[in-house]
């Protein structure tokens, strides 16, 4: 027996990092969307350490925040220790990583859902799709309930047919203490969609008050004032240092010696993990040579006495966690109040996917976050964000933001996930975008924001403080123009031979030694060098001579983008492939001839067969 | 799609002449030739037979199904006898069948590429091996087509790729403990690499393959240039260069000496210098650029006074009075043909030292250019401390090698495509 239904334009399914961002995002551009949740207290909750950002996952912060997305705000509402990874590299591969306070990030999240308009936010499991003539509905509640849409985007994290593995314990859900979606992974796995199986793991946590802390090497927070959102003005926390501790040999030897405790060595989780983020005893197993290993010391909160040691996710048996934990240096004595699991999920292999984020075989379907097989809040934000904007510019009939993997972090991932598929849970890497040099963590808005503003997913705050952004980088640039000899700046003592002649300040940019700080005599006196705009500007002049190489590159990306390849391309009547290329572009469908070029194994002489029988089409359709 | 076939042999007559058949008429081509298929991959003796079942020729036969075969189609070989009449005879019961017409030059090659059997350099290789004239051109255009190039790049990708994995990995993790920086050992490893490639860039090319080894006979006039010109290229096979061709004051001749090719060039015309007008400036001009150009110049005139590096010859031997040299590499009549032998040896000697060596792909103008790509990159790599542009220039080598094999895609597979192979017109 079902209820009455009650109607939206998107229903979007859990509530964690990528729900958040799906569910608010078409709120923004005005779709009537609910956000569904078993517990709406959980909204926004962050499961495992509580950290955003990082390597490649502060740039996916930054772009998420340029769509006016919640994380970065989130992020700095709640951060109690900011960190700038990388920093002596190039900008391009820095990485902004907060600690976050859970429960601040928490209540920052749902106050900004809650101040949302056009979103409602519906308790219940969601727990049954509904699907009328092969397109989706709507979904079932888990009390018979039913409400109805032409878009659902699912969320559901690791609790698609989650079950939690600690030592010979076995929990059937998503995270300790709360109930998985059995019965939609059911049905998931009826509808033939390609699923696998992944598995992740959290370490325990610990209680802070019972760590000698005054034995461990402190790690303070960055003192350079810079934020995650640049709409935020200040940090605004007290900040906190973490600790550094290691593993030795006695932890190694506790370890080994209960290894046949393990379920990841018991043979009961087959599903593979992170090579990147591995287990404890994954990484005792492997680099057996290796006398210790880092962990870092990460409080939980401000009123917290919660500390999440990462580098220690494990499911072995508890007693074996704590045992192991006190042979490491402070930790003689201390206390676990939760101990750490793993968790195998159900997720969908995103080859099934459109770029869009949207099931090629379930119109109207959208998937995102772990449910993907990607790993990490940030990728889940990401992607969240992603398929809320397809939905609702599909209800909405809207042109998408063009996306490319020239122009954002977003796309790269999404482009990967689409054409690769998984292989272990996906994290973004720096190493994954070939154009970084452009897609800076720093110059996030000047990428996306303005068409971020065209799609309608911008809200009037960072709107108008784009505007004013836009006026600052206009006299930026003008100012930048000015040409200035190099006699004039030798004299400033700048490191320049004075035959050098006379450029632009912008050029000057490129030459080792000369900073923007250091050409303030040239500049106007009111436009301030240290606003993260003239510093943008500034990269932007150091980097340009690699960019401007890369615009031929682009041109031939483009060109090839210009070749599609459709969705009902015969691949497998393309003379020359073999039988495992034929499968591995059937699984990823790719659109045109670059996204092929990029699929593993397709070498250069079947990429000439399928460009030479594209064109046959093309010209036959013609 | 037709069905094509051609004679891959040389021109009738011959010891044999092979015609291919290429296309999926292939098979009942063959079948109606030689009354049934034989046994795929291994040759078969058969009798074959027109349509109206006159007897064509006793044949050794290949039957060769697609797609593993050399264009990627059904692919069938006639092994003739190679004289003229029959293979005409065998071309026109072919032609006669439905969906069968002569391939146009170049078509086996490009249905190869355009069914994936080879790549964009083994496709150059095999444009080249068409048009090659001589032995050493020929073998060099195999060593293309036969992926030696390909195989030679994707090596160097190879150790491009393990650098950049490390880099990589100082970029990526750089907050994990393990990744320690680079050594300083690793600035030495892409040096040799950059070395490795410009060594390659420095062999022999393809333009030699195809214009010739060129030698340029200069000396003042009345030195006997010209007769020792048509002496040696005289009763010579002429060969076709793209170059070929006289110009108003410089006479080139290609042609092939012992099966390696020259281009002969002769600077007859030029007069005295001090009586010089306009057009004769001109030639003088375009003789100077011949003579920087030249792989190797004869030098007719007066003893020490030719370019550097000129070889000393002493010409015209046979009269008496001419110019004697003391110590010339050699003595020559263009009249008797004294001394003409030897020069003609040491010619061909020094012009194979300067062709690509058997297993030596030589390289083209694209492929040098993007090899050259790739050296800079790497050298700008190996001066970089920032690993994020150092990475960059590694990514950088790598798309000049991927552009290399046609892996980079579209601009440089469309020219090919579209220029070369003239597809999809």
């Amino acid at each position: 027996m079902t209820s009455p239904a009650q109607s939206f334009d998107i229903i979007v399914v859990g509530g964690g990092h990528a729900g958040c961002e799906a569910a608010s995002v078409a709120a923004r551009m005005g779709a009537r969307t609910a956000l569904v949740s078993f517990d709406l207290d959980t909204i926004g909750a962050m499961s495992c350490n509580p950290a955003i950002g990082g390597l490649g996952k502060g740039h996916l912060v930054r772009e998420v925040d340029a769509f006016d997305g919640l994380i970065g705000r989130a992020a700095d509402a709640a951060a109690i220790h900011y960190r700038m990874l990388n920093r002596s590299k190039g900008s391009a591969v820095w990485g902004p990583r907060i600690q976050a306070d859970r429960k601040l990030f928490k209540a920052a999240i749902q106050s900004m859902i809650a101040r949302q308009d056009n979103l409602a936010c519906i308790a219940g499991e969601a727990a049954e799709l509904v699907v009328e003539q092969g397109k989706v509905a709507g979904v079932i509640l888990g009390d018979g309930y039913r409400i109805s849409a032409p878009a659902v985007v699912l969320c559901t994290g690791t609790f698609l047919g989650g079950t939690l593995f600690r030592g010979e314990e076995r929990i059937v859900g998503g995270r300790i203490g709360e109930a998985s979606a059995q019965r939609l992974a059911a049905q998931m796995r009826e509808a033939d969609l390609p699923m696998a199986r992944l598995k992740t793991g959290t370490p325990p946590r610990l209680d802070g008050r019972t760590i000698d802390w005054a034995r461990l090497e402190e790690q303070p927070s960055d003192a350079e004032p810079w934020t995650m959102s640049p709409l935020t003005p200040e940090r605004v926390n007290p900040q906190l240092f973490c600790a550094i501790t290691r593993t030795n040999e006695r932890s190694h030897d506790v370890i080994r010696a209960n290894l046949h405790r393990s379920p990841l060595f018991t043979g009961a989780i087959d599903a593979r993990g992170p090579r990147y983020c591995p287990s404890i005893e994954d990484k005792i197993h492997r680099f057996a040579d290796r006398d210790g290993h880092q962990i870092f010391l990460e409080p939980e909160g401000l009123n917290s006495h919660l500390v999440y040691p990462n580098g220690i996710s494990t499911s072995l048996p508890a007693d074996v966690q704590l045992a192991m934990l006190r042979t490491m240096e402070g930790l003689e004595n201390v206390e676990m109040e939760v101990a750490g699991y793993a968790v195998e999920y159900d997720h969908v292999d995103p080859r099934a996917l459109h770029p869009t984020l949207e099931l090629r075989a379930f119109p109207g379907l959208y998937c995102a976050g772990q449910i993907n097989g990607t790993t990490g809040y940030e990728e889940a934000a990401a992607q969240g964000l992603v398929a809320g904007i397809n939905a609702a510019a599909m209800v909405l009939s809207r042109e998408t933001p063009a996306l490319d993997r020239a122009n954002s972090y977003l796309a790269v991932m999404i482009d990967d996930l689409t054409l690769h598929g998984v292989s272990e849970p996906y994290r973004m890497l720096t190493a994954r975008a070939e154009y970084r040099l452009r897609l800076r963590a720093n110059n996030a808005t000047t990428r996306l924001t303005p068409m971020a503003i065209a799609a309608g997913c911008v809200g009037p705050e960072r709107g108008e403080w784009f505007m004013r952004r836009e006026e600052e980088r206009d006299c930026w640039s003008d100012a930048l123009d000015r040409e200035v000899g190099a006699i004039e700046l030798a004299a400033e003592g700048l490191p320049v031979r004075a035959d050098n002649g006379k450029h632009s300040l912008r050029e000057w940019l490129r030459f080792g030694g000369v900073e923007l700080e250091s050409l303030a005599p040239w500049l106007p006196t009111e436009l301030d060098p240290l606003t993260e705009i003239a510093q943008e500007l500034a990269e932007d002049a150091a980097y340009a001579p690699y960019l401007a190489r890369q615009d031929a590159e682009l041109r031939d990306l483009r060109a090839s983008e210009a070749v599609p390849l459709g969705e009902d391309f015969p691949f497998a009547a393309v003379p020359g492939l073999s039988r495992e290329m034929v499968e591995r572009l059937e699984a990823a469908r790719p659109a045109n001839l670059s996204a092929a070029s990029r699929i593993a194994g397709i070498t250069p002489a079947a990429l000439a067969a399928l460009l030479v029988h594209a064109r046959r089409r093309m010209d036959t359709a013609a | 799609m037709d069905t094509i076939f051609a004679l891959s042999s040389g021109q009738p007559p011959a010891a044999i002449g092979v015609l291919r058949i290429s296309g999926p008429g292939a098979g009942g081509a063959l079948e109606a030739l030689a009354g049934g298929l034989p046994e795929p991959r291994y040759a078969s003796f058969r009798t074959l037979r027109d349509g109206e079942g006159a007897l064509l020729d006793q044949a050794l036969v290949l039957w060769f199904p697609g797609p593993n075969t050399a264009t990627g189609e059904d692919l069938a070989e006639l092994h003739l006898h190679g004289g003229r009449a029959v293979v005409a005879g065998v071309e026109a019961a072919l032609a006669s069948f439905d969906g069968l017409r002569r391939a146009e030059p170049g078509e086996f090659t490009r249905r190869a590429f355009a069914n994936g059997r080879i790549d964009l350099a083994e496709a150059e290789g095999l444009a080249d091996l068409l048009s090659a004239e001589t032995e050493i051109q020929r073998r060099a255009a195999l060593e293309m087509a036969g992926g030696a190039l390909s195989r030679q790049v994707a090596g160097w990708r190879d150790r491009v790729l393990t650098c950049s994995a490390r880099v990589e990995a100082v970029l990526d993790f750089a907050d994990e403990d393990d990744v320690a920086s680079l050594p300083p050992e690793f600035a030495l490893e892409i040096r040799e690499l950059e070395q490795e490639i410009a060594r390659a860039l420095a062999a022999p090319h393809a333009e030699i393959l195809r214009e010739g080894f060129r030698v340029v006979l200069a000396g003042p006039p009345n030195a006997g240039k010209s007769t020792l010109f048509n002496a040696l290229v005289e009763s010579e096979a002429a060969i076709t260069a793209p170059t070929a061709g006289t110009t108003r004051d410089v006479l080139i001749h290609p042609v092939a000496l012992a099966g390696v090719p020259f281009s002969f060039i002769d600077t007859a015309g030029l007069r005295d210098q001090h009586i010089v007008d306009t057009i004769e400036a001109i030639g003088i001009a375009r003789a100077q650029a011949e003579l920087e150009r030249a792989d190797l110049i004869l030098w007719l005139g007066p003893e020490g006074l030719g370019p550097e590096g000129a070889w000393e010859v002493e010409a015209q031997i046979d009269l008496p009075g001419h110019g004697a040299k003391s110590s010339p590499r050699h003595r020559v009549s263009a009249v008797t043909g004294e001394g003409l032998a030897e020069l003609k040896h040491d010619l061909v000697e020094v012009a194979r030292g300067a062709m690509p060596r058997p297993g030596q792909a030589a390289l083209n103008t694209r492929q040098r250019g993007l090899l050259g790509d790739a050296v800079a990159a790497l050298a700008g790599a190996a001066e970089e401390r920032d690993p994020l542009l150092l990475a960059e220039q590694l990514r950088l080598t790598r798309l000049a090698f991927d552009r290399l094999i046609g892996r980079a895609a579209t601009e440089d597979m469309l020219d090919a495509l579209f220029g070369r192979f003239c597809i999809g017109k």
